[in-house]
C-alpha cells in the first residue's frame, strides 16, 4: 500500500492533537505525557513525541497525519517528522498572540527543512478573543500570497477544508496534469 | 472583535502596520507593565488622528504649549476667552489673536501625535486593546497622520534602541571617566542633559541610579552615555558577541504524482 503525508505543527496547545482527530478514522494514535513544567495550568497532557492519525483513500493508498511536539524542547522531532511530507499545516491559536511569534519561528524552521508547500490554519475561530485571519496574517508577518484559513480544529468539515486548500496548492505546483475544479 | 494581546509578543510596529495595511478605525489602548503609563491612539482608516496619554485628552492649547507653539500664560489668556471649551473654538480664538496661524495649529497637533508615538517605541511589554470604530471625542481636534512615515521612523528607534541596548547591556553599572581620553576636548560640546549625567559620575552611582536621579528613561540614559561613550569620555562594558546559528540543509521533496494528489482529494471531499 502506498501512503502519503501531512505534517500538522504549530504552537503547544494551539490545536494540532484536536486537528488530526476530527479527520482521523483511526483513534488517534498519541504519545502522550502529563506535564511537569509551568505549561501544566494550560494543559493538562501534551504531545510530547507525536501524534498519529490516518485517512483510508481506497485499498492502495492511505493519507497519514503527523502532528508534531508543541513544546519546544522537543523540535529535534521536527526534522524527522517533516521527512518526505506533501506539505504542511501551521496551527495558530488566533486568541493567544504571545504564540504569534513562535508560530512563525515554526515555520521558518519547516520552511528551512523543505520546499513543500504549507497553509496557516487560524485556529480556534470560535474563541471571542481569536484574532481575523487577515489581521493574523500581517502580525505574522507573512507574504500576501500565504494562504491563513479560519479553522475550528474541532469540527471536522473546518479541518477537511484546510486540508483540502493545502491539497490544492500542492496540485497547482505539481506538473503534467490539468487542476479539477474547486467543488467542495 | 477587539484585538488583545501584549506589546512583547506583538510589538507596536506590528500593531501600526496591520492598523495601516488592514485601513482600520478604532481606538489602540495600550497599558505599559513598566510604569510607563498608558497610551490611547484613535486611528480613522488606517491614519493616526488623535493620542491621548494617561487618560487625559489634551486640549489644543495643551498641545501647542507642549510644542513650544504657545506659552502657559498665552495658552491660559486664551482658554480664559474660551466659552464651550472645544478646540475648534480654541484654535479659532488663537487665530483671531493673531498668536498662531491654521498651518502652525496643524504642524503642532502632527507634532504632537508624532512624538506621542515615538515614546510608545520605547514600550517594551504592556498589554494592548484594539477597539474597532471607537472615535475619539467629538470636541477634540483631530489630524490625519499617515501612519507609513511614522512605522519607518518608529523601526529607525527601535533599531537603534536594540543597538543601544548592545553598545549598553548593563545599566547597573557605574561609569568612570576615562583617564587619558584621546579627544580633543576642545571640539566637544556637550548637551545639557549630557552635563546633567556628568555630575552625577563615581564609583557608586551606577547608570540606572543616574537615570532615576534625572528622571530620564532608559532609552535617553543610553543615548546620553552612549554619546559620551563615543566622544571618548566615559568608559562602560562591553557586552558579549552571540554566536550565529547554522541554518539546517533543504532536504528534497518527494515525487508524488498528480493522480495521486486528485485520489487524496476525491475522498477528503466525501469525509
Amino acid at each position: 500500500m502506498q501512503t502519503v503525508k501531512m505534517v500538522v505543527t504549530g504552537p503547544f496547545s494551539s490545536g494540532k492533537t484536536s486537528f488530526i482527530g476530527s479527520v482521523s478514522e483511526i483513534p488517534v494514535v498519541r504519545t502522550e505525557r502529563k506535564i511537569t513544567d509551568h505549561t501544566r495550568s494550560l494543559k493538562e497532557q501534551t504531545t510530547v513525541a507525536m501524534d498519529f492519525g490516518r485517512i483510508t483513500i481506497d485499498k492502495d493508498l492511505a493519507l497519514y497525519l503527523f502532528g508534531t511536539p508543541g513544546q519546544k524542547r522537543f523540535d529535534f522531532m521536527w526534522e524527522i517528522l517533516s521527512e518526505g511530507m506533501l506539505g504542511f499545516v501551521v496551527l495558530v491559536d488566533s486568541a493567544r498572540p504571545e504564540t504569534f511569534r513562535e508560530a512563525r519561528r515554526i515555520l521558518d524552521t519547516f520552511r528551512s527543512y523543505s520546499n513543500t508547500p504549507f497553509v496557516i490554519g487560524a485556529n480556534k475561530q470560535d474563541d471571542e478573543d481569536a484574532w481575523p485571519p487577515e489581521d493574523l496574517k500581517i502580525a505574522l508577518g507573512l507574504d500576501q500570497d500565504t494562504r491563513v484559513l479560519p479553522c475550528v480544529a474541532t469540527d471536522k468539515e473546518s479541518v477537511r477544508n484546510i486540508l483540502l486548500e493545502l491539497l490544492y496548492i500542492i496540485l497547482e505546483q505539481a506538473p503534467d496534469e490539468p487542476t479539477p475544479s474547486r467543488k467542495k | 472583535m477587539a484585538l488583545k494581546g501584549n506589546l512583547k509578543d506583538v510589538g507596536l510596529n506590528q500593531l501600526l502596520n496591520l492598523i495601516y495595511l488592514a485601513h482600520k478605525t478604532g481606538a489602540l489602548t495600550i497599558q505599559s507593565d513598566n510604569g510607563q503609563g498608558t497610551a490611547r491612539l484613535y486611528f480613522k482608516e488606517g491614519k493616526l488622528i488623535q493620542a491621548m496619554m494617561d487618560g487625559q485628552t489634551s486640549r489644543l492649547t495643551d498641545i501647542m504649549v507642549k510644542v513650544g507653539k504657545l506659552t502657559p500664560d498665552q495658552a491660559a489668556a486664551i482658554r480664559a476667552r474660551s466659552k464651550v471649551d472645544t478646540d475648534k473654538e480654541l484654535g479659532l480664538l488663537m487665530i483671531q489673536s493673531g498668536t498662531l496661524n491654521q498651518n502652525d495649529i496643524v504642524q503642532g497637533v502632527k507634532n504632537y501625535l508624532l512624538e506621542s508615538v515615538y515614546q510608545l517605541f520605547t514600550w517594551r511589554s504592556g498589554m494592548f486593546r484594539f477597539d474597532p470604530n471607537i472615535l475619539p471625542p467629538e470636541e477634540r481636534i483631530t489630524v490625519a497622520v499617515s501612519l507609513d512615515h511614522l512605522i519607518m521612523e518608529g523601526s529607525r528607534r527601535v533599531q537603534e534602541w536594540e543597538q543601544l541596548r548592545d553598545e549598553l547591556p548593563d545599566l547597573d553599572v557605574p561609569l568612570k571617566f576615562v583617564e587619558r581620553p584621546d579627544t580633543n576636548l576642545r571640539n566637544i560640546n556637550l548637551s545639557v542633559e549630557q552635563w546633567k549625567v556628568i555630575s552625577f559620575i563615581n564609583a557608586k552611582n551606577t547608570i540606572r541610579q543616574i537615570a532615576n536621579f534625572l528622571k530620564v528613561d532608559e532609552y535617553q540614559i543610553r543615548r546620553i552615555v552612549y554619546g559620551l561613550h563615543k566622544a571618548g569620555l566615559v568608559e562602560v562594558l562591553q557586552p558579549a558577541t552571540p554566536m550565529p546559528t547554522t541554518p539546517l540543509p533543504p532536504p528534497a521533496p518527494p515525487p508524488v504524482g498528480r493522480s495521486v494528489l486528485l485520489r487524496v482529494i476525491d475522498r477528503l471531499r466525501k469525509i
